[in-house]
């Protein structure tokens, strides 16, 4: 065994031995050492796809000195290094472009538990990537689900303590369900290995018995993990839980928590049911439906909002929308679009929030859109950060989500069936939409505002010079946005290479 | 104990008086506030959405209830040995744990060593669970010496300071339960029980000290600090412990952790410190929450 496939255990171990640290260090220390952390991952994990892309396999770790069925195992690939390399980078600087608001908003006292909250979302999103153990997923799940409360509710006021009930109420119903279908599906096997489920359900679905309760199972868990990503008709949690957290916490729930969920549904449609048999039954049109409601509704609602933080908020439930919508379509094509779309929304979204931000802090912390006139010239970087990220969810070329809607419309255009129709017409649809809302805030922000109304009001004024790391963060931010847009040919390789692992 | 002070302790008049005008006026508020928002008459669209969500959720409900129902009488009998559950999977653990893991308690050999992995995990949900609470409900602001005196006559309001017949109860309980909680821990991987069920136990005898005594007396050996490091201590013996394993056991290699003879106590390697850990963390975390209910503080 090469000594680089270590890279998940140690990553998943370190983030995990972090946070138990970070609970008796002052608060300075704990900050250095979730730098260091997240650094640190990214880097092993880099170093891990390098070698995955050059072996092209995929390897199996057992945790402790018993093999497979009755141990625990995690489970590596190109795919998996991959997301864990893009995860711990936009969590690195989600936490540096929100670190000044943070000391504003939270308590000084409670910041080292904001790091371990942070410490310990790492490793249950590690943990989730790389997990190959029905049951270990869930308990990460878990420590996913109450450190994510935790990061909305320590900036403490009516409001986030009101959506992390919420969230928690939300959260909870879909863990419940996920619990059920994880229990009833070891009722049926007599596993919880993923790939030993895969062989029994295979084995059930030829010999037609227990074929109507595996579908249910097989509902209950696409349904448990929907609600945790906040797909349309459950995203009624959303709006609250990230327009009102601190910065770092919005952006990391709406880039990394719900993705991690929707990547455990990637696994768990490939490596535990099949994605043959996923395919066969018709929950995926279920998913597609739904889908196709979250990317109009979501945008319309981003329309109506005169808040720009709930407006960027209600914003990725059109995004989670095409998500699923690619799921829905059933083709490989349709889900190597699905994750390139993660990823870009994860890097663009958290991008939005930390901008959006900046432009509030020199507008007397107002954050109505009308408000926000001319902010991109009081505070420039924000400003281009705003600016790069509308574009990109708009789908302007050379960014990330030209890529994915250019690969969402081929998988619809190659689609065998009856499904291209309306997937073509509704992202066209989505995309006007997105540029309405996005490309109006864009413009507004870009308007000179009135000498005399800025002064009236007290509009303060930033240069890049008194928020060094705000600016290193967004230009980061922005080059991973332009590899997204640019490099897209290797990513893709990635994606397709990892997917291949995965059946 | 010294008779004096609980004689005086007895007589102790209630020093927290409430201020009944105050919370009047508060319950005014508050009523008004309430028919406002819920004032039906002249909101047409508040009533039907209050209906309209009242039924929606019961239909929900329903439905949900009928599928989980329909699924569970599709599922293999109860009892049936030719269910899928009764695998290689359970046969291994129930016949090989006791060599496998030295443990004669089939359940903390499985939870303690074939899938420590998801255990760590659990522990780490505790961790956190506590991690939130203390957002959620420690009081940084006034944190003066006396605080907890203060706290203290807030609460004796409602319960009676120094009440003899709970005292004199828990100075002959407390001892009993804590024992019995250790016994329950370090007997884990022999009986029934372990470092959860144990530490769930000594938690409660704590408590229960707390409420007979309160925090003068708890506070001569329990603070927030020894919260931290007991619990910041057994999480890193685990954490290291079981990353020693994992890792010997990942590249196949010896752990060099001799298992003993099977039933004493001194036994099936890492199991019986790991129980300790545990019962450390549960107990802490039990102390800790009520702690914090109590006067968002240790």
């Amino acid at each position: 065994m090469a000594f680089v496939q270590n890279v998940p255990f140690f990553s998943i171990i370190i983030s995990m031995f972090s946070g138990i640290i970070s609970s008796v260090l002052p608060e300075k220390a704990a900050r250095r050492l979730n730098s260091a952390v997240i650094i640190l991952v990214g880097i092993m994990s880099g170093w891990l796809l390098i070698y995955m892309m050059n072996t092209g396999g995929s390897y199996t770790f057992m945790m402790g000195h018993f093999p497979a069925p009755w141990g625990n195992e995690i489970r590596a690939g190109a795919l998996e290094a991959g997301m864990a390399l893009v995860f711990s980078a936009i969590m690195l600087l989600c936490m540096w472009g929100g670190r000044k608001k943070l000391m504003e908003e939270v308590e000084i006292t409670k910041h080292n538990i904001y790091y371990i909250l942070v410490d310990l979302l790492l490793s249950s999103l590690l943990a989730l990537i790389y997990t190959n153990d029905l049951f270990t997923a869930y308990v990460f799940v878990e420590i996913n689900t109450i450190s994510a409360c935790g990061l909305i509710m320590i900036r403490q006021n009516g409001r986030t303590i009101e959506a992390a009930v919420r969230y928690m109420i939300m959260s909870l119903l879909g863990s419940g369900l996920l619990l059920m279908g994880i229990c009833m599906l070891y009722d049926l096997t007599g596993h919880l290995l993923m790939s030993n489920i895969k062989d029994s359900v295979a084995a059930i679905m030829s010999a037609g018995t227990y074929h109507i309760p595996l579908i249910i199972t097989i509902g209950l868990m696409t349904v448990g993990l929907a609600i945790k990503s906040a797909l349309f008709p459950f995203h009624s949690w959303l709006p609250d839980a990230y327009g009102y957290s601190t910065v770092s916490s919005a952006a990391m729930l709406s880039s990394l928590v719900s993705k991690g969920y929707i990547f455990l549904l990637i696994k768990i449609f490939y490596r535990v049911i099949g994605f043959q048999t996923i395919c066969a039954t018709k929950i995926i049109n279920v998913l597609f439906v739904f889908g196709l409601c979250g990317m109009v509704f979501g945008s319309v609602s981003a329309i109506w909002e005169k808040d720009i933080r709930r407006m960027i908020a209600f914003s990725s439930v059109a995004q989670i929308g095409y998500i699923y919508m690619g799921f829905g379509l059933g083709t490989t094509v349709g889900m190597v679009a699905s994750i390139y779309h993660i990823l870009a929304h994860a890097a663009t979204k958290s991008l939005l929030f930390v901008s959006a931000i900046g432009l509030t802090d020199v507008s007397g912390g107002s954050r109505k859109i009308s408000d926000l006139t001319g902010s991109g010239y009081r505070n420039k970087i924000a400003g281009v950060g705003f600016a790069v990220g509308s574009f990109s969810m708009v789908g302007i070329p050379m960014f990330a989500g030209f890529i994915t809607k250019y690969l969402f419309a081929e998988a619809a255009v190659m689609h065998p069936s009856h499904k291209m129709l309306p997937t073509l017409i509704v992202l066209g649809v989505s995309t006007i939409l997105n540029a309405i809302y996005f490309l109006k805030t864009f413009i507004n922000i870009y308007v000179p505002a009135k000498a005399g109304e800025v002064k009236k009001k007290g509009y303060c004024k930033f240069t890049i010079r008194q928020q060094k790391l705000y600016t290193v963060t967004i230009i980061l931010f922005i080059i991973l946005n332009l590899i997204l847009g640019l490099c897209s040919q290797s990513i893709l390789r990635v994606i397709t290479v990892g997917l291949n692992n995965f059946a | 104990m010294n008779k004096p002070k609980e004689k005086e302790s007895l007589v102790l008049p209630r020093e927290y008086q409430p201020d009944e005008q105050k919370n009047r006026r508060y319950q005014k508020e508050h009523e008004q506030i309430f028919h406002k928002v819920n004032d039906t008459e002249h909101n047409g669209h508040y009533l039907f959405f209050k209906r309209f969500y009242k039924a929606a959720a019961l239909v929900c409900c329903l439905t949900l209830i009928l599928i989980l129902l329909m699924e569970v009488s599709y599922l293999p009998p109860v009892g049936s040995p030719e269910n899928p559950v009764n695998n290689e999977v359970s046969a291994k653990y129930i016949e090989d744990g006791l060599q496998d893991t030295g443990a004669v308690n089939i359940v903390t050999g499985m939870i303690l060593d074939y899938r420590a992995f998801d255990t760590f995990g659990e522990s780490n949900v505790l961790f956190i669970a506590t991690c939130t609470v203390l957002i959620l409900l420690r009081n940084d602001k006034k944190k003066g010496k006396d605080s907890a005196r203060v706290q203290e006559k807030l609460d004796s309001f409602y319960e009676p300071k120094h009440d003899a017949i709970l005292q004199a109860v828990s100075a002959v309980l407390v001892p009993i339960i804590v024992i019995f909680g250790i016994y329950v821990i370090l007997n884990g991987h022999l009986s029934p029980g372990g470092g959860f069920s144990g530490g769930a136990i000594i938690g409660a005898g704590l408590i229960l000290y707390l409420n007979a005594f309160g925090f003068e007396k708890t506070e001569k050996f329990f603070t927030e600090k020894t919260y931290k490091w007991v619990s910041f201590c057994s999480l890193t013996f685990y954490c290291l412990a079981k990353s020693y394993s994992f890792y010997t056991g990942a590249h196949h290699l010896e752990s060099g952790i001799p298992l003993g003879t099977p039933g004493a106590i001194l036994s099936s390697g890492l199991i019986l410190p790991l129980n300790i850990c545990v019962g450390l963390v549960v107990a802490c975390t039990m102390y800790a929450f009520f702690a914090l209910f109590r006067k968002g503080g240790f």
